[in-house]
Order: C-alpha cells, then sequence, then structure tokens
C-alpha cells in the first residue's frame, strides 16, 4: 500500500481549486446576459421613455415622436381576458388534484399539466387560430386573449396544487369536525389558507404570458390604432416590440428599445412584488 | 330481572327526522366542476392534436411522409418540405445545449456544492429573473448587441483557428446559426440551471461525508458523490432544456435569419419550426400554404410533446426513487 506524497496532495488541492474556479466563473457567464440585458434597455431605453410614450399613439414612420399607449392598454386588456378564462380553470383544476383526485388519476393530471407547460407557445396561437380566427373570420382580443389563457391553465394548475398540498391536514380535520361541509371547508378554509401562495403563482403566470408574443401574432394580431370592439384585432407590448425592432427604421428601433424597458419593468416589479410577499415563508415559489 | 334499556331505537330516529338530511348537492357539484376544471389539461392536448391534425389534412395527403424529407420550401410553386427547417431546430438546439449544459450543471454544482451560503439565495434569485425575461426581449438585445459584437469579435478568432472545419467557413454577415444557438443558450439556462440545483440538492448528505470523510477535496467530493449520484437527474434536466430549446420561437426568430437552407457553416442564416410559423403563418395566401404552416405545427408539436414527455418520465423515477420532490 502506498501513501499519497506531498507533491500528489498539492496537485489535487490545486485541482480542486481550479475547479471551484470554473464553477464560479460559469456561474458568472451565466448571470451575465441578465445584467447586459438590462444595461443596453437603460441605456437605449431610457432615452425615449416619455409622457408621450405612455400617452400617445405610434406615429407613421417619418414622424418623430409618438408612443405605444394602445399597446400598452392593449397588452393589460389581453392579460385580463386571459385571466378571466386562465385563473379560475387553473385554480379549481388544482384544487380537484390537491383535494379530490385519487392519487392515480391527480398523477396522471400533473405529468399532462407538465408536459403542456413544455409545449412551444407558439402552438397555441395556431390553435386558436384554427379554432377562433378561422371561425369568426378575423383576428381579435378574445383570441389573443384565449391563447394567453391556455398558456396559463396548466401553469396556475400546477402551482395552486403544489400550495394546497402545504395546508396542514389539520385545518380541514377542524373544519370538517365542525360540520362544515367539504366544498365550503375548500373554499373558506384551505382556499383562504393557500391564498398567499395561489395569489403568488397567478402574478408569476401573468408576468410570463405579458411578455408572450409569439401565441399573439396570429391571433390579437397588432394594431396601430385604439381598439374600439374586443373582436377586432388588437395591440401588445410584445407585438409592438418584434414589429419595431425587425423594421428598418432607427426611430422604430428607439422605440422598441423604450417598450422593451416598459416591459421588462413590469414583470421585474411583479417578480419582486412576488418575492415581496412570499419572503415570509423562505424559500421561493415557483 | 329488569330489562336494562339504554335508548329506544324509536327515539334515536325521531331525532334524525328532527335534523334536515345534510345536503350533499353542494359537495357534489363543487367535486364535479374543478374535476371538469382538472380534465382541461388532456382536453387542451387533445384538442391541439386533433386541430394541428385537422388544419394540416391536405398537406398531409399531397405529401405525406415525403413532407419531412423534403428540402425544398416553395410557397409560390406549392412544394413544401419541411427538412430545412426540422435540420435548423435540431441544429440551433443541439448548439444552445452544447453552451447551456456545462455552464448550467457548472452554475448549479456551484450553487449547492461550492458557493458560500450567503450568497446562494441572491444567485439563484438572478436565475429567476433571467427566466423572467421575455423573449422578445432578448431578441431584440441579439439583433442590436450580439451579432454586432459576435461579428466583431469571436467571429474573427474562430474563423482564424477553426476557419478549416465546415462549421465556421465563408463570411457572417449578420443573423445566422450561431447566433441562435447562443440565444438558444441563454433562454434554457435558467431551466437546467435550476432543475439541475434541485437534484443536487436532493443527493444525501451522507453521500458527501463519506467522500470528505475518505480525505476527498471539494471538487472530488462534489465529481464522486454528487454530480455521479445524480447522472440520472442532469440528463432530465438537459432533455427539459433541450424540450424549451426545440419551440424556443421569438428571440431565435429574431436573430437566426430566416433562410430555408441546409449548410453546415454557422456563419450562414437558418430557418427553425417555430420561427417560420412566426414569420409566414399570416402571410399564408393559399389553402396549401396554411396547410402545409399548420404540419410544420403538428411536428413542432409532436417532437416538443415527445421530448417533454421523456424529461417528466426521467423526472419522475428519480423523485420516486430518492422520494424528494423535485421541480418539473
Amino acid at each position: 500500500m502506498r501513501f499519497e506524497t506531498a507533491h500528489q496532495h498539492t496537485w489535487r488541492k490545486i485541482k480542486s481549486a481550479s475547479a471551484c474556479t470554473i464553477a464560479f466563473v460559469s456561474a458568472v457567464l451565466v448571470m451575465s446576459p441578465l445584467a447586459l440585458v438590462f444595461c443596453y434597455l437603460l441605456i437605449k431605453g431610457a432615452g425615449s421613455v416619455n409622457l408621450d410614450f405612455f400617452t400617445k399613439l405610434p406615429t407613421p414612420v417619418g414622424v418623430p415622436g409618438g408612443g405605444m399607449a394602445n399597446a400598452i392598454v392593449g397588452s393589460l386588456i389581453l392579460l385580463a381576458l386571459a385571466g378571466a378564462v386562465g385563473i379560475p380553470v387553473g385554480v379549481l383544476g388544482g384544487v380537484y388534484l390537491a383535494e379530490y383526485g385519487s392519487a392515480r388519476l391527480s398523477s396522471g393530471l400533473r405529468f399532462l399539466a407538465d408536459v403542456l407547460n413544455g409545449v412551444p407557445s407558439i402552438t397555441w396561437g395556431i390553435v386558436v387560430y384554427g379554432l377562433i380566427v378561422l371561425r369568426f373570420k378575423g383576428f381579435s382580443a378574445y383570441a389573443g386573449g384565449f391563447a394567453l389563457a391556455l398558456i396559463m391553465i396548466p401553469l396556475i394548475l400546477r402551482t395552486t396544487e403544489e400550495v394546497i398540498l402545504l395546508v396542514p391536514n389539520g385545518y380541514r380535520e377542524a373544519s370538517l369536525a365542525l360540520g362544515v361541509s367539504r366544498w365550503k371547508t375548500i373554499v373558506h378554509i384551505v382556499l383562504k389558507t393557500a391564498s398567499k401562495g395561489i395569489i403568488t403563482g397567478i402574478l408569476l403566470a401573468l408576468a410570463r404570458v405579458g411578455g408572450e408574443t409569439a401565441p399573439l401574432l396570429f391571433t390579437a394580431f397588432g394594431n396601430r390604432f385604439w381598439n374600439h370592439s374586443l373582436s377586432q384585432p388588437i395591440a401588445a407590448l410584445p407585438i409592438q416590440i418584434f414589429t419595431y425592432a425587425i423594421s428598418p427604421y432607427e426611430d422604430w428601433h428607439r422605440q422598441a428599445w423604450a417598450g422593451a424597458l416598459v416591459l421588462v419593468s413590469g414583470v421585474f416589479c411583479v417578480n419582486i412584488l412576488v418575492r415581496i410577499l412570499t419572503r415570509g415563508r423562505g424559500g421561493s415559489v415557483g | 330481572m329488569t330489562a336494562i334499556t339504554i335508548g329506544e331505537p324509536g327515539a334515536i330516529q325521531s331525532a334524525q327526522a328532527r335534523m334536515a338530511p345534510p345536503s350533499r348537492f353542494g359537495d357534489r357539484a363543487f367535486e364535479w366542476l374543478t374535476l371538469a376544471m382538472a380534465l382541461s389539461v388532456v382536453v387542451l392536448i387533445v384538442l391541439t392534436g386533433w386541430q394541428l391534425w385537422s388544419g394540416s389534412m391536405l398537406a398531409i395527403k399531397k405529401f405525406g411522409f415525403h413532407f419531412v424529407t423534403n428540402s425544398t420550401w416553395d410557397p409560390v410553386g406549392e412544394e413544401f418540405g419541411a427538412l430545412p427547417f426540422i435540420y435548423g431546430t435540431l441544429v440551433s438546439s443541439f448548439l444552445g445545449l452544447l453552451i447551456a449544459v456545462p455552464l448550467g450543471i457548472a452554475t448549479a454544482a456551484f450553487l449547492t456544492e461550492l458557493a458560500p451560503l450567503w450568497i446562494r439565495q441572491p444567485l439563484v434569485s438572478l436565475i429567476e429573473m433571467l427566466a423572467a425575461i421575455p423573449s422578445v426581449i432578448l431578441g431584440l438585445w441579439g439583433i442590436f448587441v450580439m451579432i454586432p459584437w459576435l461579428r466583431d469579435y469571436p467571429v474573427p478568432v474562430l474563423k482564424r483557428f477553426l476557419g478549416w472545419t465546415p462549421f465556421f467557413s465563408g463570411p457572417m454577415y449578420g443573423p445566422c446559426m450561431l447566433a441562435g444557438g447562443i440565444i438558444i443558450a441563454i433562454m434554457i439556462l435558467p431551466i437546467i440551471t435550476s432543475v439541475s440545483r434541485e437534484i443536487l440538492r436532493s443527493v444525501p448528505d451522507l453521500q458527501r461525508e463519506a467522500a470528505y470523510a475518505l480525505g476527498a477535496t471539494r471538487w472530488e467530493a462534489t465529481r464522486i458523490a454528487v454530480l455521479s449520484y445524480a447522472k440520472k437527474g442532469l440528463f432530465a434536466a438537459v432533455i427539459l432544456g433541450l424540450a424549451r430549446a426545440l419551440g424556443e420561437t421569438m428571440a431565435v426568430t429574431m436573430v437566426i435569419g430566416n433562410t430555408p437552407q441546409i449548410v453546415l457553416s454557422l456563419f450562414q442564416p437558418g430557418y427553425t419550426l417555430a420561427s417560420v410559423l412566426a414569420n409566414e403563418f399570416t402571410e399564408a395566401t393559399t389553402d396549401m400554404y396554411l396547410q402545409a404552416l399548420f404540419a410544420i405545427g403538428l411536428v413542432l408539436f409532436g417532437i416538443t410533446i415527445v421530448v417533454n414527455l421523456l424529461a417528466q418520465l426521467l423526472l419522475r423515477t428519480i423523485t420516486t426513487q430518492s422520494g424528494t420532490r423535485a421541480v418539473q
């Protein structure tokens, strides 16, 4: 049997130290796009974010100024429509998985929801195009909102289920022992206890679909003017950024950066809000 | 002998009769309602498959299996083959994985094994922030910042040392496969890192203690006791990353160049399944064109469903083995 020489020992230590360094450098590289994207958004976008940006319609090519007021409002309308469908379906579905479903059925549905979460968002655009746009002969805010809702459903379903499972069983038993029926127990005790986590999940889902472009391209379609009816095409911030970014005009590029800065700020604000909401629990949801 | 009666049966019955029978209607209705909502995930998958299938019926009938092996995409001549898009999707995703997997796993190891404790949570939060950046914004940054930078700095170096290989031949004008691969890497890094981190965290401490007790250095303990123990889980994380990479749409569309061609050089533009949908769907003027695009959607849906199924199955076998819950 041979023992390790001092030389070998030093070599192993060097190897360990260099591996740690490589891991550290990797971590820095992974974080760097975040910093780079954010810096460039501030450098290139901050100059064009002004009052006009929030209050005016886009101007035609060559006319300076203008803003994205219609796109900002459009995005909010689309989120409201998506939420109106996605939130109840997602939350109630999550309730079933956590409270009622047999182990087998729940695990199967959970599995499908996870698979759905990995389906590319553009797929929902095509599906809604076939289901709504072709059928009703036109792009509309309804179609856009519905496409976003389809993305939200499996997201909210999974987060709702996870937080409901965290509610201690004693709460349910106490309520049932008082003669409260099961569904009232779920609505008044379980959902109320888990409400913070459920809201967190909803906010994260809204932040996620708020930045989605692909499913809106051929459902909401985009609009250079105000939307006067939900059955008409509607503008959305991500679509507007996309159209402007791939256009050949300097002016539009500036507007795209400004729009991107506003969109990222919105998404990050929601994320930070969620972080504050969940801080007490130590650990993160999602 | 006196008969002791504890209570007459009739008395109990009359007491019950005085109380209203508990109504189970609310319970049943609520259960059915939530069940209907939960089944929406099944409906969604079936609906999507059916919609894509029926939408591409004509194209499937006309081209058959030839659709995925034909490399001509000619909307004017009504000849449609998906091969350039399948090639572009696979190459850009592979490139993305090539960059993102080592970085992601190294970062996960750093976050669970090597980093000082106080820095771990802030770094995890930053990775979640990176995941929250909308795709279109990353694309915007890719067009105006990353591509010019790539052209000025790394590409000349790559050309000098690797220019003799077919992968780095020819000039780079702007949007290209390489840019697409890098953007994909950035997009999938958060998921690979966070899933790998959960997997590494679920490795029992006993493993580490055993390695340290044998005199292992920090890196040796990480490599032998943690990384190789978690091999299967890390593989699942990679597959999950692949699933995301295949379906990545907006950012890739903005930087990959959108030219349906099959060339080895990474400096040449390419096209992916998702980006052809994003670009051409609203321009489809003829029925057959639209049908062909639906068929592209079907191919994309099929591939991502299979890859996702695989990833979820892998994750599931791991979580049942170690008895801990890994996030999806």
